[in-house]
């Protein structure tokens, strides 16, 4: 089962090692890592996306609260929380294409943040099948390169 | 006050309360040796970085404080890394520190230059880089409390060299401040009468206890669950001397080489206590078979432990002293005649058993011999393999602290130097360390320490010529097919003792056993005593791997 797992950890060298190795040592592929400062700059978040043995996983979620910089972990499997990734994809585009593509961004209501004789940049923040779908609709028009960042994810409600 | 790093770090070990200091010199650790050297703190000089981790760690279970190392950086370091290793997986508080190249030069493939914060990562319960003189101060006081609290485990500092050349004002922390770690010490009360009831209304219950009932200090409380509630207890490895072996409702050992009552009562039990343990595959055998008629009841610090391997039915996170100090005001005796007199059956007719012989010398008659001859007063180191389970069987352990043994990572070469940070710790014990003879040739550069400085350590080599316990699998489980285990070519271990400065007796008659024990226990020095035993003996009774536990070889039933 996918597992969205969100660590609240202190700003500190080596944390991310810790973890990382913690998911890696027990032979778990990392599918998504998100790493940021929050509103105080001695913490970071850690989002992580990583599918597993639910009961696997949970041992590892207790392991990575055993960390000592780690002050918090919320595996938001069953719960309800708000997911984004950020993508940029680098799309084929001849001069008489150019409005179709314009009017895929606007359904999905991304940017065009840069715009070549051959090619478009186009960002898209979203959830993974929202991006997905924007994708398949770019896809014939062919992609020269797409960056993906790893998923952040918020809890909903008060928490 | 302004101080070097060197002068802070040797002044917050002592603040510490450290006594000894177990290692080896080097490059980068040399202004530290300078200020070591008009300090109180006693350093022991060992022969290889592995012994100054195992003597600390055998330091640190033999008296509850923390044992500390030092190496200096590359190969010094990571020499450490197995008895890091070892104090990881048994639990153990010691702080390793380890030198390390300039912070300029770090990540340079600098001369003696290894990433060790990376290597021991796994293996660490923490570790820290010191970047900066002023942390330093409040680094030493987290690590020896990280180490010493919780899940006890092993925090290691690594030191560049300029930081502990550094000055700064020297500020003393007060207090430690980890927002990430804050180990739960009290039990849930609500779980705690849940767990009572259930005991009481048990007919068939089992205690089994581990580590958690040394490193808790709580075997008076265990005791006092046992007599209260007339409650059977089993120790795993770990647990040895946490329960009074000589007890009516001792069980004795559980698992692969455990007694068979121990193993048939937890397969039969309808309660199962586990308290400070963690469900170690050599204590479970075949999960699906392990204990399947029980309620599960699991007393532990590590929340992580906990369904770990089994489903539990009552989980009870906290420290075991505490938690048993609440339990026990709950628990009412009851006389569960059935299940004690079907123990007592099993005890009957399975007893813990070897074929002694008239001239031969069987390694269970000698372990029998130096527990008779130490009267309680004796702390056990083992090597790893037939040695280390011979002295769990047939030694008699009735304290806490008497038996310190690599029981997570089983690691060979730990007894030798365990027992000197042993025998420092507690000076007016007798300290055996039960070798074998491969295991023992593994450390035996130790030999050389102890001679030194007259730590009065005695070995006790099983000398059967061949890594006994595999060549036991081979006999048992590969066609008799003995591949890699013949020690043909083994020193002569009495010259060794002889040339490092040390005693040594050779003994080849029965007769000579009980005798030699004695001289060797008399003499104010190291000794190492060389029994010959017979090469063919194993290790029973035996549960063979992923079998269930009450499926065992050499028993009757």
């Amino acid at each position: 089962m996918r597992h969205v797992i969100s660590l609240l950890v202190e700003n500190k060298v080596g944390v991310l090692a810790r973890i990382t190795g913690l998911i890696s040592g027990r032979g778990f592929n990392i599918d998504s890592l998100a790493v940021g400062e929050t509103e105080n700059p001695d913490l970071s978040r850690i989002t992580i996306i990583v599918k597993g043995d639910d009961a696997i996983l949970e041992q590892v979620r207790k392991q990575l609260g055993k960390v000592i910089d780690v002050l918090k972990v919320v595996d938001f499997t069953n719960e309800d929380f708000v997911e984004r990734d950020l993508m940029m994809v680098k799309v084929n585009c001849p001069i008489g294409k150019r409005g179709e593509i314009i009017e895929i961004v606007d359904i999905f209501r991304g940017k065009i943040v840069d715009v070549g004789q051959k090619d478009l940049i186009i960002e898209i923040a979203g959830t993974e099948e929202k991006l997905e779908a924007m994708l398949s609709l770019l896809k014939p028009y062919g992609i020269k390169e797409l960056v993906q960042t790893g998923s952040i994810a918020i809890a909903r409600g008060a928490k | 006050m302004i101080k070097t790093g060197s002068q802070i770090l040797v002044d917050a070990l002592i603040r510490e309360g450290v006594e000894y200091l177990f290692g080896i010199p080097g490059g980068v650790v040399l202004p530290l040796f300078d200020v070591l050297f008009e300090s109180p703190i006693k350093f022991i000089l060992t022969r290889h970085e592995q012994g100054a981790g195992h003597a600390a760690d055998g330091y640190a279970r033999a008296t509850g404080k923390v044992g500390v190392c030092l190496a200096t950086s590359g190969p010094g370091a990571t020499n450490l890394t197995t008895a890091i290793a070892t104090a990881f997986m048994d639990s153990i508080p010691i702080v390793a520190i380890t030198g390390q190249v300039k912070t300029f030069l770090i990540g340079n493939d600098a001369f003696q230059e290894a990433d060790i914060i990376g290597i021991t990562r796994p293996i660490t319960k923490h570790s820290y880089l010191v970047k900066d003189v002023k942390d330093l101060a409040r680094i030493v006081k987290e690590a020896f409390f990280i180490a010493n609290t919780g899940r006890r485990g092993p925090v290691l500092i690594d030191l560049p060299v300029d930081v502990t050349m550094e000055k700064c004002e020297e500020v003393i922390p007060a207090e430690v401040e980890l927002p990430g770690y804050k180990p739960r010490y009290e039990g849930n009360i609500r779980q705690i009468k849940h767990a009572a009831e259930v005991i009481n209304s048990s007919k068939q219950p089992v205690v089994y206890t581990g580590g958690g009932i040394i490193t808790s200090e709580c075997s008076k409380e265990l005791l006092g669950l046992s007599e209260k509630g007339n409650l059977p207890v089993t120790t795993t490895l770990m647990g040895l001397g946490g329960f009074p072996e000589d007890h009516n409702l001792s069980l004795g050992m559980l698992g692969m080489h455990g007694t068979a009552y121990a193993n048939f009562a937890v397969t039969e039990s309808d309660v199962l206590i586990a308290i400070g343990a963690r469900f170690d595959d050599r204590v479970t055998g075949k999960i699906d078979e392990f204990a399947p008629h029980a309620k599960i009841i699991h007393i532990d610090i590590d929340p992580a432990s906990i369904g770990k391997t089994v489903r539990v039915d009552i989980p009870v996170v906290g420290d075991a002293k505490n938690i048993l100090q609440e339990l026990n005001k709950y628990i009412h005796f009851t006389e569960r005649k059935e299940w004690l007199d079907k123990i007592r059956l099993w005890k009957e007719k399975n007893p813990l058993s070897y074929k002694n012989s008239g001239n031969v010398i069987k390694p269970q008659y000698v372990i029998e011999q130096i527990c008779d001859a130490a009267k309680g007063n004796a702390i056990i180191t083992t090597e790893v393999g037939q040695n280390q389970m011979w002295a769990a069987q047939y030694f008699t352990f009735t304290k806490p602290r008497t038996f310190l043994s690599s029981g997570g990572l089983g690691t060979m070469g730990y007894g030798f130097p365990a027992a000197i940070g042993a025998q420092l710790g507690c000076p007016d014990k007798i300290v055996v360390d039960i070798a074998g003879d491969g295991s023992i040739q593994m450390n035996i550069q130790e030999l050389s320490t102890v001679a030194r400085l007259n730590i009065p350590v005695k070995i006790a080599i099983l000398n059967n010529g061949y890594l006994g316990m595999v060549r036991q699998w081979q006999e048992l489980f590969y066609n008799r097919r003995y591949s890699g285990v013949n020690l043909n070519g083994n020193p002569d271990f009495v010259k060794l003792a002889e040339a490092y400065g040390a005693k040594g007796f050779l003994v080849e008659k029965k007769e000579d056993v009980r005798p030699t024990i004695e001289k060797a226990f008399a003499i104010k020095g190291p000794v190492i005593m060389d029994f010959r035993i017979d090469p063919t003996e194993n290790v029973f009774p035996m549960v063979p791997a992923g079998q269930a536990i009450h499926r065992m070889i050499g028993t009757m039933a």
